[in-house]
């Protein structure tokens, strides 16, 4: 960002006074300093107009209201706190009405001005140390480091149904790349009016053609299977998508004139948004396709195609390999250490890595019984259940109203998890979190099973702001021949949520076992930090 | 490209040889348009840019000619002929062009008529890997009297007993009356992977099916298979349960290839399977969704081969393949577009009276004091004064004089009715004269060269 400190900024908004009182021709340099200028003028009205109506607002970023030139030189981390800095706020203020009459000042009067900004540069520095503590990693999109006014946070669009601006936007997207818009069905709960909600009997197909010639047909093939539930638990998405990806891959032909690096990923946008439609990506699909981008972008432009397919390819089943197939390994080695003989273990839902430790355990000749808890509408325990008795695994079969009954006779509570924030919340199947909740109350340790390919940046502190709304005609269950729920939409006042997800808390959880080991809930951010940093 | 569509025209329409003896079954009109277009027009409507059509040289050349075709079908028609002896079957018309098949293929009969949402069966093919999806719909009782028919209708053709899984999808059982001698059996095997097992009767198959390309390749190889729906679909259906394919190993795309050129014995079976099988196990493993629930095994009991059916309850779907289903579809096919009951060029003359239901084709002639209802009136057709026709069907190129009493009659093209013939249930067959005066009911009347040889 520009270094250039105040000084510098002075002298020039002289000549460029003087250039426009001559009526001289401004150089290019004079003219970006100008555009600059009005910038930061236009930012300064308008955060004098939003002081008056917010006191303090922990939101908006107090940072000194020096022009933007000279504040990355203060602030090094861009994450900001709210570290309100009262003192030098009414100072600079008036300051900054003073750029709006600039052509009327004098040398002296800058000068002053100038003095006067460096002033509240310091002082916000001082300030700024004793707040250090205050840095809470805020997880949004990075807030530009000139902020004269609240922060524009760029919310994805997933989470902003409710806003009409944003669904246009989106739908203008869709239509570019030529992708069915699908939409939303039924009455929403106030609460999560912001989410989508689409039900299954209104497939995106219907609005396809036949045969797709637009989308891949192994990517609407595996759209259905997402929208229908056949593909469903985090790593079989993942592995799903990823081996989508290696047909169209395969199938792909460079157009000429066109870079595959770049090409490719175009390409892969709209399937991305495609399946986005079908159903809203999973966090460990997120990742995936961003390493997917990454490996096409390195792809050196001298490459030929079909060496460049090569390697994608086996880019692919390296991925899949490493943070699927061997994490699942690495995790279940660990875990062993923790399963004792004699222990009753609760598990939750259809965790494939859950499923896969408990058989991996029993293999190695734990001697352990297992509870399996499920929920409505999903009811995805039975399958949990079955995989378990199959392998020979004694288990208990409960729903989860039975929890706290059943949870005096469990030693340890081992979980799934759909991804974890970097705040340290486990974001999993809708009720685990009451799992952990009760398991914390009745003292039992509370383990969550998780491959890092699963950590996300995001951060959320509960389970309102981002979720996915399933398709509220599951909740409709027939018993004796009845259907009370049948004619739901006639009623006026009644909704139907279908939850899928939800966040625990990290106090409820006491370890994460991954496949770099066994570490803290709120290890997390760490393990985030090493890893951008590998990549 | 996803899939190819395929379209069978080549078919005799042998339970109609009174209409069809003159005029191919793919070109009858059905509506004032020639049977095919319907399904040529569904194809086009669900997206569809190329279609193989397989027929014979006869239709081809009255293809080029009709002018609905030409105008009205704008997908490129790669036209296969094979020899009209009848003894080809669908399933060898399919071994006769699979040089042309690329990738899985819809096959359509091109006597079926039908509003049918293809996503639906199409999804179903895409969603559940299935080697074979079809469409069936619930069989409607024909209503109109059928001309020619003496007494009472023949009961029940031969039955077809679908069976259907719990959720109606996947299909288990197929026979037909004909090749169940002492009654119907199910293997223990089927009943134990899937204890509850419907079965129907009264459903009309439609003849649309979707076929992975590897049924195709495996027809190549097996000469015996003559047609799709009397052998194929009955052999699939009872080989998704057979010990073979449940227990496939995976093998590496590239070494299957290779085993498969090397050792040409075992291209008797149905060998299905994808590059990357292993991934799509994986995926399968980690995903927590299974077809069925009660027992011990996994997604689709491990099978590979795997049948879907969707079956329509609503909306039309009609097989046009006897003289009931015809006139049936002449009643109902225009209900299925918005276009003018009367065509653009069709001189009508003030003092007709015209039923809403009645269809006038292009270039006919309808003079004064007539009154038509229900009725489909052909192409070139000339009607003269005073005629009354009603609930009939009159084919292009015909003329009738005046004075007529045409009812629930079919009258084939270029026919001629004489003054004052009064027809009832009447089925005149091409180019044949009614002379003036002619009092028939429920007949049919056709030239001496067309009657069977005995």
């Amino acid at each position: 960002m520009a270094d250039s400190g105040d000084p510098e900024g002075a002298g020039p908004k002289d000549g460029i006074v003087q250039a426009k009182n001559e009526g001289r021709e401004m150089t290019k340099e004079e003219k970006q300093r100008l555009r600059k200028e009005k910038k930061q003028q236009k930012k300064s009205k308008e955060k004098k107009d939003d002081k008056g109506s917010q006191d303090g607002g922990k939101e908006k970023k107090q940072s000194s209201s020096d022009p933007p030139s000279a504040q990355p030189t203060t602030h090094t981390n861009t994450q900001k706190a709210p570290s309100a800095v009262p003192a030098p706020v009414p100072v600079p203020a008036p300051e900054t009405a003073a750029p709006a009459d600039k052509p009327a000042k004098s040398k002296g009067e800058l000068k002053a001005e100038r003095r006067a900004r460096q002033e509240a540069e310091r002082a916000s520095k001082q300030g700024k140390k004793g707040d250090g503590g205050q840095q809470a990693a805020t997880g949004k999109p990075k807030a530009p480091p000139s902020e004269l006014q609240p922060v524009v946070k760029r919310l994805p669009e997933h989470v902003q149904v409710d806003n009409p601006e944003v669904l246009r936007k989106l739908a203008k997207k869709l239509e570019r790349q030529q992708i069915p818009l699908r939409s939303d069905y039924g009455y929403k709960v106030s609460l999560f009016s912001h989410l989508h909600q689409y039900s299954r009997k209104a497939p995106l197909t219907q609005q396809l053609g036949i045969p797709s010639t637009v989308i891949h047909p192994v990517i609407v093939r595996l759209g259905l299977q997402y929208s229908q539930g056949i593909v469903a638990g985090s790593n079989a998405r993942s592995v799903a998508l990823l081996h989508a990806f290696k047909q169209v891959i395969r199938d792909y032909t460079t157009p000429p004139n066109e870079e595959l690096s770049r090409d490719l990923v175009n390409k892969l946008k709209p399937y991305i948004s495609f399946l986005n439609q079908c159903r809203p990506l999973s966090a460990s699909m997120g990742n995936a396709i961003k390493y997917i981008k990454k490996e096409i972008s390195n792809i050196p432009s001298q490459c030929k195609e079909e060496e460049a397919k090569r390697k994608l390819l086996n880019c692919i089943e390296c991925y899949i390999n490493e943070k699927i197939v061997l994490a699942a390994k690495a995790i279940a080695k660990y875990s062993i250490e923790k399963i004792s003989d004699g222990d009753v273990i609760l598990v939750y839902g259809c965790s494939s890595l859950v499923n896969h430790i408990l058989c991996e355990a029993f293999e190695k000749d734990r001697k352990f019984r297992v509870i399996v808890v499920d929920s409505r509408p999903r009811l995805e325990g039975r399958e949990a259940l079955r995989r378990l008795v199959q392998r020979g695994i004694s288990c208990t079969y409960v729903l989860i109203s039975a929890v706290s009954y059943i949870l005096p006779e469990v030693s340890k509570v081992f979980l799934g998890a759909h991804a974890l924030l970097a705040n340290g919340y486990v974001m999993s199947r809708v009720g685990t979190s009451q799992i952990a909740l009760v398991a914390k109350t009745f003292n039992v340790p509370v383990l969550v099973c998780c491959e890092t390919y699963k950590f996300c940046e995001r951060v959320q502190t509960d389970s309102f702001v981002s979720n996915e709304l399933d398709d509220p005609d599951d909740l409709i269950v027939t018993r004796k021949g009845k259907t009370q729920l049948e004619h739901w939409q006639e009623v006026p006042l009644l909704g139907l949520l279908n939850l899928v997800y939800d966040v625990t808390p990290p106090d409820f959880v006491d370890l994460v076992i991954t496949d770099l080991g066994m570490i803290p809930c709120t290890s997390v951010p760490v393990v985030l930090r090493v890893k951008n940093v590998d990549q | 490209m996803e899939l190819q569509a395929v379209l069978m025209a080549a078919g005799g329409g042998s339970r109609m040889t009174d209409l069809t003896y003159n005029t191919p079954k793919p070109m009858l009109p059905v509506g004032n348009k020639p049977l095919m277009w319907y399904p040529l027009n569904l194809l086009e409507r669900v997206g569809f840019e190329e279609v193989i059509v397989i027929t014979t040289k006869e239709v081809q050349k009255m293809m080029t000619t009709d002018p609905k075709m030409k105008l009205d079908v704008k997908m490129k028609l790669d036209v296969v002929c094979i020899q009209e002896d009848g003894d080809m079957g669908t399933a060898d018309a399919l071994r006769h062009i699979h040089q042309k098949i690329k990738t899985d293929i819809l096959v359509v009969s091109c006597d079926l008529i039908t509003d049918v949402a293809l996503h639906e069966v199409v999804d179903l093919f895409r969603a559940h890997n299935a080697t074979l999806a079809m469409l069936m719909s619930k069989a409607h009782e024909f209503t109109e009297t059928v001309p020619g028919q003496k007494g009472k209708k023949k009961t029940a053709e031969q039955r077809d007993f679908v069976g259907v899984d719990q959720s109606g999808k996947r299909l288990l059982f197929m026979a037909n009356e004909a090749d169940l001698e002492d009654g119907l059996s199910i293997r223990k095997s089927i009943m134990r992977k899937h204890p509850r097992m419907l079965i129907k009767t009264g459903l009309v198959d439609a003849h649309l099916y979707c076929l992975k390309k590897a049924v195709v390749d495996f027809l190549a190889d097996n000469k015996s298979i003559s047609s799709i729906r009397g052998e194929l679909v009955p052999y699939m259906v009872r080989k998704q349960f057979s010990k073979s394919t449940t227990n496939q190993t995976i093998k590496d795309d590239a070494e299957e290839h290779n085993e498969k050129k090397n050792e040409g014995s075992t291209n008797h079976e149905l060998i299905i399977s994808s590059r990357d099988e292993s991934l799509i196990q994986l995926a399968q493993e980690r995903s927590c969704w299974n077809d069925h629930r009660g027992d011990m095994s996994e997604a689709y009991h491990g099978g590979k081969l795997r049948c879907y059916v969707h079956i329509m309850d609503q909306g039309l779907c009609y097989r046009v393949n006897t003289l009931a289903a015809y006139i049936d579809a002449n009643r109902l096919a225009p209900k299925l577009f918005d276009e003018p009951a009367v065509h653009p060029s069709a001189v009508i003359s003030e003092r007709c009276q015209m039923g809403s239901d009645s269809i006038f084709g292009a270039l006919c002639q309808v003079a004064e004091k007539t009154s038509i209802k229900r009725s489909t009136i052909g192409n070139s057709t000339t009607v003269k004064e005073k005629v009354k026709v009603t609930n009939s069907i009159i084919m292009h190129g015909v003329t009738i004089e005046e004075g007529c009493n045409i009812q629930g009659s079919v009258i084939c093209s270029n026919a001629v009715i004489g003054r004052g013939a009064d027809l009832k249930y009447c089925l005149v067959g091409n180019g044949q004269r009614i002379e003036p005066g002619a009092e028939r009911t429920n007949e049919v009347i056709v030239g001496t060269d067309q009657l069977m040889e005995i």
